[in-house]
């Protein structure tokens, strides 16, 4: 390497220059960078492949095909044990997505709920809501989920007996039971009822804002949508003839102690994993959302709600129209981190036999000793769900930024 | 001269009287805080009644119904309360683990050395933070290692024919010396050619050849210790092992990431930034459940590592990603000024972060390290899912021992680890908030 | 370099796996680092569990000593690496263990397509169920309808699906990933039944509040022959991890035990002088010395006197022989001659 390649730069000044050239450096260190991460990964590649000869294991996806043979104690599509691998991961991711989406829901709630209480002018309120966020931030999410499921699962009633709520909620340790929907002919006419109603909302808003901006008069918008939205569906419920029926949970009080208790299949039962799961990911996620919510109000000038107070603006138009506008600019990022922290954390479902993707591909990855394929699968969902987050939420700050101008 | 006047002109102040007594002291700052309004009032008695029904049981369980002593499980058996006396059995197995009862000074030193360099490192006013950091990074590891396993590896070495040198801590060093000093030369040439920018080189790669063979005579070296199996290693030591161990790899690692992020190499930049963005979107439990499973198929045929190292690993990595992003933001915040006034006054790249970027980065970010070194200290219980005895897993073992199994053994152990967890996590979130406020004053000002 | 690394790397691991450098084979490398590396279960009661300082005991840890006993004279040379049941064909595979004995599943999937090799079987077991005296329930044909808990990442899981699928009858899984916590959800009133190998059964039954309040029905649904494994292609290994476990049982047919293998020594009975290595040579020829099988039965005893020491009726577990009994006395375990 003394002596370039092409002539002129044999002197020991220009080689002297060429080494000390950055651009020729900075070459340099990327081709051996990329020499060695081409030899690390060839190297892993093929002693993977080798093992894997060695151990007889078929690399591929072919695997996924086969009877899984399994039970799975909670699915959301049809699920037999005669069904394949592939469908088994299925049941595990969509149940991931379930567990995350509830989780999200009740953590926001939560979160915001705490976050404008420690923010409250009410002493004790702000101090629970400190002590909450400081005792729940300071403990290890899986201990959580322990105590909640194993400490509830043993203060619940038994699986014969049952604590019953406003009637139709009823629950022991077998779950929540709740009545199900059960949807005649017909009813397809009130899910489509739904996005009619939306679709007529979206309309009148729009024309409730042309209406606010020619008049200076806000027609009551919320209350025609709220109407329309609840309303459409019911009146399409009694016009189709009431197609859609309770299926309440029966419970046999009598007849051999193993019948005792609900009936399955009647209902709809609401496992205790997933109860337990769902308490302690959106109680440890909402202690951060609180933060972030506390962070977001606080950063909007205080000003800002002055100015709103001497404009006239009651405090909850100060608070719907100019604090909280404002603050979700800010809150929003840290917020959508904190969606994506719950849905990755709940894979830790795995500890309290809640079958979501990484626990049923737990049990196909040993059943079948595919472990590169498996992990692979696990590893590409959460990539995936985290680029596509990052992607949307690029997007929505490009829309922020344009907006602030 | 007396004239009467109607006109009255006090001639002193009056006493100021005192201000009613509902608008101060605790009365008045009951009014202002608590019931300032009926809303306010209703908020407090409903927070109220929240705070009896939810501390009740609390204390009930863990101090009036508690069991504080007994031989075995009868005593907790009939108990409504925490079973305190299985907690105060198994105490040193939720320090120690299995490991052998006769060799536990041997991690108390670890755990009291960690503690008297960690101290005064914590202390803003502590001198010599410098050495303090030194002996932190890359002496008390060493030391740890040693005293925790025994030391004393078997080092066989690999290619000299077994004709030169049998396979022995001899032929390995041997072969170490060897590469060493090609390499050397290799740089010394290079050094010689180039001149200038590579002259210090040789030292620098001397130096660190040399650091690296002390070390490796270090761990081989014989010190009469009786080696301990990682699979004994339990309870705190595995969570505290797992925790410093994942931040002392991952610091360094992760500022060469963020480095590397923000690098103007294209490659580079692309690598730090794949990397990065992979370990962050996946959940470190798969991230186990690979380091567990698959990294012993990546591994040549006869290599193969402890599960324990093995965790490590994936833990470090992990961290190291999330350490990344931290220490970018610190890069992020130090004006463009410092690189320029850097390069202005002839800086290399490397001189230039050592010396003017990092150090101000670093400060900077300090509660941002340790926020993340709270959250790998929660994660640490994860390790439990992959069959390692950590602090908590080892407490879940236990609850289930024959000896000690009753209805609320269970229960006890968990607001046992919750406690221990909560007091470190909570202590150091406190650590953290009081550097910000340090660190937030002197730019005040 | 890559050597240097490699080496550098490896050294490093040596000091916390005790590595196998050079594979040449398992029995040489055995030989060289001294000690064999043993793959067992982390807690079950009478195979595999350690004591509060650390030493191990059971029917599945007593095979990994009496192979020690049979390459070194000496049942201390083994290190256990605690595995569950996820890990442990990983650990087996890519050599970090050289020996897997942890009550696992004899199974033609796993011979076939896993990589390794049951050397034979050590306990002839059977999956079946516990359930609450309280339940009023005697066998496992009126457990339809019933919540089972069980541990995910074994045969477990699959037996079960497949009984109840057979019989008809509907039942609802909760499976977890270790066994705490299927033990825990199963005291708490989670499910009406435990299934798992019955004498996984047994063990965990003691770790319950009242063991007494519990019952293992007679069905056995599966099964569950649980034997020691190796890696596949490497057959000296293989053979000598496999006639220890014949020896054992051999050992138990000829009477001779830890007690009396001295003076069975001067025995004239050829079968023992042969076992013994008094006469032949078969020692040497699976590559260990003439007197393997003596220190086998010296040091370990033979396999009768482990079964009664780890989970036969004399202790906790208090399992009965039944199809683990020799042949002879009418079970099903039964070793090839020593000739």
């Amino acid at each position: 390497m003394a002596s370039g390649p092409s002539g002129g730069t044999s002197s020991p000044r220009g080689v002297l220059a060429v080494i000390n050239n950055p651009t020729f450096r900075g070459v340099i260190v990327q081709l051996v960078f990329v020499a060695v991460l081409a030899w690390f990964v060839w190297d892993v590649i093929d002693n993977t492949a080798r093992n894997l000869q060695r151990a007889n294991i078929a690399a591929g996806y072919g695997f996924l095909n086969r009877t899984a043979g399994f039970g799975i104690v909670q699915t959301l599509i049809d699920y037999a044990e005669t069904s394949s691998y592939g469908r088994a991961v299925l049941v595990g991711l969509l149940n991931t997505l379930l567990v995350a989406g509830l989780g999200i829901v009740v953590a926001t709630a939560l979160g915001f709920l705490v976050g404008i209480a420690r923010l409250s002018r009410n002493w004790l309120i702000a101090k629970i809501a400190t002590a909450y966020v400081e005792i729940i931030r300071n403990i290890p999410l899986l201990l959580q989920l322990f105590f909640w499921y194993f400490a509830v699962l043993r203060a619940v009633p038994g699986m014969r007996e049952k604590w019953t709520f406003l009637g139709v909620f009823h629950l022991n340790i077998a779950g929540l039971h709740v009545p199900r929907l059960a949807f005649g002919d017909g009813s397809i006419f009130i899910l489509a009822a739904i996005p009619v109603a939306i679709a007529i909302s979206v309309f009148v808003a729009h024309w409730g804002k042309g209406r606010l901006d020619r008049t200076g008069r806000k027609p009551p918008v919320g209350w025609i949508s709220a109407a329309l939205i609840v309303g459409l569906p019911i009146l399409v419920f009694f016009i189709a003839g009431r197609p859609i029926t309770f299926d309440v949970p029966v419970f046999n009080e009598t007849g051999p102690i193993l019948r005792r208790g609900f009936q399955s299949g009647t209902g709809m039962t609401i496992i205790p994993e997933f109860v337990g799961l769902v308490l302690a990911l959106s109680i440890y996620t909402a202690a951060y959302i609180a933060e972030v919510v506390r962070a977001g109000i606080e950063a909007v000038s205080h000003g800002q709600s002055e100015a709103a107070a001497s404009l006239g603006l009651k405090p909850g138009q100060t608070l719907r129209f100019v604090v909280i506008p404002q603050a979700l600019r800010v809150i929003i990022p840290p917020l959508t981190n904190q969606y994506l922290n719950l849905t990755k954390n709940s894979s830790l479902a795995v500890a309290v036999a809640y079958p979501d993707l990484v626990s049923v591909g737990g049990t196909v990855l040993n059943q079948t000793g595919q472990a590169v394929e498996m992990v692979s699968i696990w590893m590409l969902f959460y990539l995936g769900l985290s680029l596509l987050t990052s992607m949307v939420m690029n997007y929505w700050n490009r829309r922020v930024a344009l907006v602030e101008r | 001269m007396s004239t009467t006047s109607s006109a009255f002109v006090r001639g002193s102040f009056i006493e100021s009287r005192r201000p009613p007594r509902t608008s101060v002291g605790v009365i008045g700052w009951a009014r202002a805080n608590l019931f300032s309004s009926l809303p306010n009032s209703i908020l407090t008695l409903v927070a109220a009644a929240f705070i009896v029904w939810a501390l009740t049981p609390l204390v009930r369980f863990t101090i009036i119904d508690a069991v504080w002593s007994g031989e075995d499980r009868a005593v907790c058996a009939k108990a409504t309360g925490a079973c305190w006396a299985y907690v105060k059995a198994y105490l040193p197995q939720f320090i120690y683990g299995r490991y052998p009862i006769d060799q536990r000074w041997r991690v108390d030193i670890v755990y009291a050395l960690l503690a008297l360099a960690l101290v005064p490192m914590l202390i803003p006013r502590a001198p010599l933070k410098r050495l303090n950091a030194a002996f932190l990074l890359f002496a008390y590891p060493l030391i740890a290692f040693v005293l925790l396993t025994g030391g004393h590896i078997g080092f066989r070495g690999g290619w000299l024919p077994a004709w030169i040198v049998a396979p022995s801590p001899l032929r390995f060093f041997a072969e170490y010396a060897l590469v060493a000093m090609v390499l050397l030369l290799v740089v010394g040439l290079l050094a010689r050619i180039a001149g200038h920018p590579v002259a210090g080189s040789g030292r620098a790669a001397g130096i660190v050849l040399g650091a690296i063979g002390l070390l490796l005579l270090v761990v081989a070296a014989d010190f009469g210790l009786e080696p301990v199996e990682t699979s004994n290693w339990g309870g705190l030591l595995v969570t505290l092992v797992v925790a410093v161990t994942g931040m002392v790899a991952s610091l360094p690692l992760g500022v060469l990431l963020a480095l590397g992020r923000r690098s103007s190499m294209p490659i580079i930049r692309l690598a730090s930034v794949i990397f990065i963005e992979v370990w962050r979107g996946v959940p470190l439990i798969t991230v186990l459940f690979m380091a567990s499973v698959m990294l012993p198929l990546f591994l040549p045929d006869g290599v193969t590592f402890d599960k324990l190292l093995r965790a490590l690993i994936g833990v470090a990595l992990f961290n190291a990603a999330y350490m990344a992003e931290t220490i970018r933001g610190g890069l992020q915040a130090i004006p463009r000024g410092q690189y320029e006034a850097g390069m202005a006054v002839g800086l290399g790249y490397w001189q230039r972060m050592r010396l003017i970027v990092l150090p101000q980065a670093l400060r900077l970010v300090i509660p941002g390290i340790v926020g993340s070194f709270i959250s790998l200290f929660k994660d640490t219980t994860l390790v439990s899912i992959i069959g390692l005895f950590d602090f908590l897993g080892q407490i879940q073992a236990s609850a289930n021992d024959a000896k000690w199994a009753s209805p609320v053994t269970g229960v006890t152990g968990y607001v046992f680890a919750a406690t221990v967890f909560w007091a470190f996590c909570f202590a150091m979130s406190r650590y953290a908030a009081y550097t910000e406020r340090r660190l937030n004053r002197g730019r005040r000002r | 370099m890559r050597r240097t690394i490699v080496s550098a790397v490896t050294g490093i691991t040596l000091a916390l796996a005790g590595l196998s450098f050079a594979s040449a084979g398992t029995l040489e490398d055995v030989k060289a680092k001294g000690f064999v590396q043993c793959g067992v279960n982390p807690s079950l009661i009478g195979f595999g569990v350690p004591d509060e300082k650390g030493v191990w005991s059971g029917l599945d840890v007593d095979f990994c000593r009496a192979v020690a006993s049979a390459i070194f004279g000496d049942p201390t040379k083994v290190k256990y690496t605690p595995l569950n049941a996820k890990e442990r064909f990983t650990a087996l595979q890519s050599g970090e263990i050289d020996l897997l004995s942890r009550n696992t599943t004899w199974t033609m999937s796993r011979d076939t397509s896993l990589g390794l090799m049951f050397v034979g079987v050590t306990y002839y077991d059977g999956q079946g169920f516990m359930v609450r005296k309280s339940l009023g329930v005697s066998s496992a044909l009126e457990l339809s309808g019933a919540k089972v808990c069980a541990q995910t990442g074994t045969t477990t899981e699959l037996n079960l699906a497949d009984y109840f699928r057979s019989h008809n009858m509907p039942y609802e899984v909760v499976a977890f990933e270790k066994n705490e916590e299927v033990l825990q959800a199963y005291e708490a009133g989670r499910c009406d039944a435990y299934t798992t190998d019955a004498s996984g059964l047994y063990a965990e039954r003691l770790k319950l509040t009242n063991p007494d309040d519990h019952m293992i029905l007679p069905e056995i649904i599966s099964k569950e022959p649980l034997g020691p494994a190796v890696r596949q292609g490497d057959d000296k290994w293989f053979n000598v991890v496999k006639w220890t476990l014949f020896a054992l049982l051999d050992a138990e047919e000829l009477g001779i035990t830890k007690a009396n293998v001295d003076e069975k020594k001067t025995s004239d009975n050829p079968e023992i002088k042969r076992l013994l290595g008094t006469e032949g040579d078969f020692g040497t020829g699976v590559g260990l010395t003439n007197d393997w099988a003596y220190n086998i039965i010296k040091q370990v005893g033979n396999y009768g006197e482990i079964f009664d020491a780890n989970v036969g009726p004399s202790t906790k577990l208090g399992i009965a022989r039944g199809l683990n009994n020799l042949w002879s006395k009418g079970g099903i375990q039964y070793a090839p001659p020593i000739r």
